[in-house]
């Protein structure tokens, strides 16, 4: 396997230094180029009829009105679709076990199965009138039963969230490695718990949003899109409207954030594709933050059931869980997202048995898909609560209870037992895990915390500490390609179908790329998210790119550099050796006056026509890579969190957060502050504010940033962020992803510094999120109040002071 | 999210802005705009006619009198926040702003507005309960005063009549020396509260409570003043006997509303806590050196 | 439909425009004037994101209808950069401080600030905070943009120092 060396370079190198980003100019200018933001000639807007009911049969729908009033252009239902878009989506990601594969149509044939699936899509002059026409739709709708609980609609009678479908189990599949019975039978202490979580939505600020536009005299279909997987994109738009794929292309030029939800493919960019091919104009949509709120992919309920068989110096034996998750109506994304959560509630310990039933029910509710953290953030709840749990329950401390299970990092390479979702054993390739906490308990100065404790209960004040590991596999596979070009006029372009929300790519791959052909970045020009660019792509999720993408721009870059070299030798009759490469010209060494530029290269290796080239010479001083994992790479991290907790309001505010994060090499140290800062952002928001709610006929209770609470700028403390850089050996840049750490432990320590500052024995927290009503509800029923009460009235009637 | 069509008017008077309003129908009042814009965006609302009132700058004014201020319905709420003349008359006032939304919204938002809009966790009726405001409502038909005890009708609904509009608000004075607290649970800083209090206490030299004034939000429709509790009180000593007192009779509240999101008997627990915490800080600005 | 014909200075231009009355000051910005950098998040005045500075207040766009800008002066992201179409020191600290992600917030975070800073030269960390607790970003976690704020409001002070100091010529 290929290293990177250090100190390879004469220049310094950018790899691992603050480079600010190219990205930002325009953005801090408004010069940004949002799909909203494209000014189109002659583009008409969009709007969607949505369904009002969780379930519901379609009987008739009347679009007279709509279509007469004026300034509406084509009112489409599922009928007027062409044939090969009168089917359901494809399935992105399938899987044997799944018993009834449901995804979505474009539009509603005859049955709704959640608030907020489209129904009928309007274009019109403006999305003012387009509203005004959806308002004109008359549908006659029979309600159905619905399935609301997931628990609720595994049993018998429950009400079928599809008419179609014998029962709500979408798949039920069983993990397990190791002997269980042995387990427990040699276990001398045994914990269960269950818990209950709940994560919402990402909302990114800017929602989704596609343009297109068709040239009818070519038969090219352009689309841009607000999304985070091109070439996913072109490849479902490809079968759902028959079209040829050398005439479709994608584009993602500025995109408000991702998160996950904009990762799967929505019924919307076809349509919008379909009215800007029939009606040749280009037409767009862009989503509001109503219909974000239900018709945009989220994450839902999971019970986690846990046992946990431990020995007597409480080291694990194995671990039992069945997990029950809300996949919502529709099944986009597979059995990914909850896959990922079950494999992942091992994290750094060593757990030598594991069995895992996990059942995905169907609802009445909006889609689902992975958000920040994808399933993670509630392995981490679950399993860091229990050996909370467990701690407590043999008098250990936590930590030490913790240490007593880690994975060492000797035992790495380390084999977890599972099959990971990229179809590989799940072996983490490398990590400190116990130094890891050990830092980050350093950090907070966890050994004065007890002392801290003691002296702010004697001014009547309640703070608690919560800390939580975690082992996030990264890098997925299995592939996204780069191509490195010099062009003629000496600049360097980097090619990429690379999708960015935001992460700075354009900067890291420019990084990456100016070390190896020792240049200023300022030559580089890099493209990203075309599919033009390149022929093939996965997409950006799942912290891969920078794996994946950013290996492709250094292995490609390293070719380019040979080829340059060579050509450089060639040109200027020396060895290879000889070369040097240094700001954009290569010369002899020690004979600086005989040189060639990048400039005079590719235009030699562009060649002349009818010439045939000479020996050792080949064409274009360019390289294209598509680097591919063998599996994924596992990043780890530890937050640990001190809270101060108001018991009468249940509010808590932050005293200190500290975050260390193992994502191998750095790239960019100012972007990977960023992604922790911004991913515990998300946490914080899953701890105690955001509450994606439906009551039990799929209706959604929280539909707007009044009832959905978003964490604001009062709500994040500055995090303390310490960094570790354990390589992986698994690509030649030693990098694994960094966008969801600081996401995935947060509302684990928090709600387990909550629990640490209430400090009740009756008291035991096991749900996520933890708002402050049900945090009152929880310390209510335990007596807590009544007896605060009563010891204040006896105060008061001593005559002291309370 | 885009509104339905309506007509826009402009008045520049109040005079033109009263004949509109008698003679249009399904008209509504466009005030600060920061609560009826974002439910005409959602369609929740889809009024005939919006009437503007921002050009009409009589209605833009605070003036301290003898014995109150007045404050005109379309004062930006950041001007009250910031006004020499609230501050050092009505500093409750002033504190309660410290809690309402962001400057964003404080920039264009009118007290008026909210007075009229009588959200149930809005902090602007409830300071207004606690000043015992009177408010000033106008037609073609000439003025009245309604108290503001008077005037919610039912939930989210003054007692104006359609022809109707607000034109200002009078807040009583308390003497100097006077204490005063905001307090409120909000989820996070700048939201709508969950409960309120605004206490106001008069002490005299021995530090008995003279005269008390305390209001709440959050519970009910409109917010609820604990005139039993301010009546019992008088006479009492500032200190930590009133206030578990205070804290008693708020649990003698039969109806405390409840939503989807906190229940009753949440709201019912902040206002004992709140209602303890706003008292104390009153006490602790009523007395020279402190509590 | 119900027009009316306004009157107003958008970043320093004088325009006189036709404009449904259900139209948005933001929709009239982005679609009428092709000013896309103020941004629509939510439509219901949560965000922040559409924040603009309205005869130097800041505001909602998303909550002023078009017509209610008649005989303004309107600043946007798009008018905060210094005359010579350089940064201004609030915009290179955001660059310096990565205080932007994605970048769809920054328009109303810019506005915001900026009206900050001309109201107090030397804001504390809470101040700053406070401030943007009403412009909502799902990237950054906040704490570059205060830094940034912070960082900017301290040059600008110095500078405002040195002006101030300067010898007579």
């Amino acid at each position: 396997m290929d290293r990177l060396p250090i100190n390879h370079l004469e220049r310094p190198a950018y790899i691992g230094k603050r480079v600010h980003r190219s990205e930002d100019r325009a953005l801090l200018m408004g010069q940004g180029q949002f799909v909203d933001d494209l000014k189109l000639p002659q583009v008409l807007f969009s709007a969607l009829l949505r369904s009002p009911h969780g379930h519901a049969r379609i009987n008739t729908i009347d679009v007279t009105n709509a279509r007469a009033l004026k300034g509406v252009h084509a009112v489409y239902l599922y009928s007027d679709l062409p044939e090969s878009a009168r089917r359901r989506l494809p399935m992105s990601i399938p899987n044997p076990l799944i018993r009834h594969v449901m995804t979505q149509e474009l539009l509603a044939s005859s049955e709704v199965c959640y608030v907020g699936e489209p129904v009928a899509f309007v274009v019109a002059e403006s999305r003012y009138v387009a509203e005004d026409a959806c308002l004109l739709i008359d549908v006659d709708y029979d309600i159905l039963g619905a399935a609301g609980d997931p628990l609720a609609a595994l049993e018998k009678d429950a009400s079928l969230a599809h008419t179609s479908a014998k029962d709500n189990l979408i798949a039920q599949l069983p993990l397990s490695y190791g002997d269980m019975d042995q387990a427990f039978a040699k276990a001398t202490h045994c914990v269960e718990e269950k818990f209950w979580q709940n994560r919402g939505s990402a909302h990114p600020m800017e929602g989704r949003g596609y343009a297109a536009e068709y040239h009818a005299v070519t038969g090219q279909l352009t689309i841009w899109s607000s999304g985070q997987t091109p070439h996913l994109e072109k490849k479902t738009i490809v079968d759902m409207l028959a079209w040829d794929p050398e005439r479709l292309r994608i584009i993602h030029n500025d995109v408000g954030g991702g998160f996950g939800p904009k990762a799967i493919f929505y019924p919307e960019q076809a349509l919008v594709a379909i009215a800007a091919w029939q009606l040749q104009r280009p037409v767009k949509w862009i989503e509001d933050r109503r219909e974000h709120f239900v018709s945009s992919s989220q994450e839902r309920d999971q019970y986690w059931e846990m046992r946990l068989a431990l020995d007597a110096q409480g080291k694990i034996l194995g671990l039992k869980l069945v997990m029950t998750h809300d996949n919502g109506a529709y099944l986009q994304w597979g059995v990914i997202l909850p896959y990922i959560g079950v494999t992942t509630t091992p994290g750094p310990y060593v757990v030598p048995a594991m069995d895992v039933t996990l059942r995905m029910v169907c609802t009445n509710k909006g889609p689902t898909s992975p958000v920040r953290g994808a399933g993670r953030p509630q392995a981490v709840f679950a399993m860091e609560r229990m050996m909370d749990r467990a701690a407590r329950m043999l008098g250990i401390d936590r930590a030490e209870m913790r240490r007593r299970n880690f994975v060492q990092p000797e035992q790495m390479p380390y084999a977890v037992g599972f099959i990971y979702r990229d179809g590989k054993p799940m072996i983490y390739d490398s990590g400190d895990y116990p130094k890891c906490q050990k830092m980050a308990l350093e950090q907070i100065n966890y050994a004065g915390f007890a002392a801290r404790k003691a002296a702010a209960r004697k001014e009547g004040r309640y703070i608690g500490i919560g800390m939580a590991n975690f082992v996030e596999g990264t890098g997925l596979g299995p592939f996204e390609g780069a191509t490195v070009r010099i062009q003629q006029n000496g600049r360097v372009g980097i090619l990429t179908a690379v999708s960015s929300q935001g992460q700075g790519h354009k900067t890291t791959f420019a990084q990456i790329c100016a070390d190896q052909l020792g240049i200023p970045m300022e030559m580089i020009d890099v493209i990203v998210a075309d599919t033009n660019a390149m022929s093939m792509g996965i997409g950006t999720f799942a912290c891969r790119i920078t794996v994946t993408a950013g290996n492709s721009v250094y292995l490609a870059a390293k070719a380019v550099r040979t080829k340059i070299e060579r050509l450089a030798a060639f040109l200027l009759e020396c060895k290879t050796e000889e070369v040097e490469v240094k700001d954009g010209i290569t010369y002899v060494r020690g004979s600086p006056e005989r040189c060639k530029t990048f400039s005079e290269l590719a235009r030699v290796a562009q060649g002349i026509p009818g010439f045939s080239f000479p020996e050792g010479v080949t064409n274009g001083l360019e390289d294209t890579q598509y680097f591919s994992p063998t599996q994924a790479a596992y990043c780890n991290g530890t937050a640990a969190v001190e809270i101060e907790l108001d018991r009468d309001t249940g509010q808590m505010r932050f005293l200190k957060y500290v975050m260390v994060h193992d994502a191998g090499r750095i790239i960019n140290p100012l972007i990977v502050d960023g992604q922790i800062q911004g991913g515990a952002a998300h946490g914080i928001g899953n701890a105690t504010l955001e509450w994606m709610r439906y009551d039990d006929q799929g209706q959604p209770i929280t539909t707007n940033f009044g009832e959905y609470l978003l964490p604001g700028a009062g709500d994040v403390p500055r995090l303390d962020m310490l960094h570790l850089e354990s390589l992986s050996p698994l690509n030649p840049l030693g990098v694994k992803g960094v966008g969801e750490g600081g996401t995935i432990p947060a509302a684990a320590a928090i709600i387990a510094a909550i629990d640490d500052a209430i400090d009740d024995p009756n008291v035991f927290l096991k749900e996520a999120p933890m708002p402050p009503p049900r945090l009152f509800e929880i310390m209510r029923d335990a007596g807590i109040y009544e007896r605060e009460r009563q010891t204040r009235m006896a105060v008061v009637k001593a005559g002291l002071r309370t | 999210m885009k509104p339905a069509q309506f007509k826009y008017h402009l008045p520049s008077t109040l005079d033109e802005a009263l004949e509109l309003l008698g003679t249009l129908e399904n008209a509504k009042i466009l005030a600060g705009g920061q609560s009826l814009l974002p439910m005409m965006n959602f369609r929740f609302v889809m009024p005939d006619h919006l009437i503007d009132l921002n050009m009409v700058s009589e209605l833009q004014c605070i003036e301290v009198n003898p014995v109150s201020i007045r404050i005109g319905a379309m004062t930006r709420q950041h001007a009250i926040h910031v006004s020499p003349i609230v501050r050092q008359f009505t500093p409750l006032v002033v504190e309660a702003y410290d809690n309402v939304s962001h400057r964003q919204i404080r920039n264009r938002g009118t007290y008026g507005g909210s007075l009229c809009h009588l959200d149930p966790s809005s902090e602007q009726p409830c300071f207004t309960a606690a000043l015992d405001g009177v408010i000033v409502v106008a037609s073609r038909r000439g003025n009245r005063e309604i108290p503001i005890a008077e005037w919610a009708a039912m939930y989210m609904t003054p007692s104006i009549e359609t022809d109707e509009l607000m034109t200002g608000v009078r807040l009583a004075i308390w003497p100097p020396g006077h204490g005063w607290c905001f307090e409120e649970y909000a989820r996070r800083h700048g939201d709508y509260a969950i409960v309120g209090v605004a206490v106001l206490v008069l002490l005299n030299e021995a530090r008995h409570i003279k005269r008390l004034s305390v209001a709440i939000c959050g519970i009910d429709a409109a917010p609820v003043r604990l005139t039993r509790a301010e009546e019992e009180l008088v006479g009492h000593e500032a200190g930590d006997e009133a206030i578990n007192r205070i804290c008693e009779i708020t649990k003698t509240i039969e109806n405390v509303m409840e939503d989807a999101h906190h229940s009753a008997d949440y709201r019912r627990h902040l206002m004992q806590v709140l209602t303890g915490r706003a008292m104390r800080k009153a006490f602790d600005r009523a007395i020279p050196g402190g509590f | 439909m119900d027009s009316k014909v306004i009157s107003l200075v958008v970043n320093g231009q004088h325009f006189e425009k036709e404009v449904e009355t259900r139209h948005s000051l933001g929709d009239f910005l982005r679609n009428d004037l092709g000013l896309t950098g103020t941004h629509y998040g939510c439509e219901h005045g949560v965000c922040g994101a559409c924040t603009v500075l309205v005869d130097g207040c800041s505001v909602r766009s998303c909550l002023m209808l078009a017509v209610q800008s008649d005989k303004t002066a309107v600043t946007t992201i798009e008018g905060l950069a210094n005359e010579d179409g350089s940064l201004s020191e609030l915009q290179l600290a955001f660059r310096e401080c990565h205080s932007l992600q994605c970048g769809f917030c920054t328009p109303g975070m810019l506005t915001t600030l900026t009206e900050l800073l001309r109201e107090n030269m030397n804001p504390t960390e809470a101040e700053v905070r406070e401030r943007i607790n009403g412009n909502l970003c799902r990237c950054t976690g906040y704490q570059p943009i205060i830094d940034a704020a912070l960082l900017a409001a301290s040059r600008l002070l110095d500078k405002h120092r040195a002006a101030v100091t300067a010898p007579r010529s």
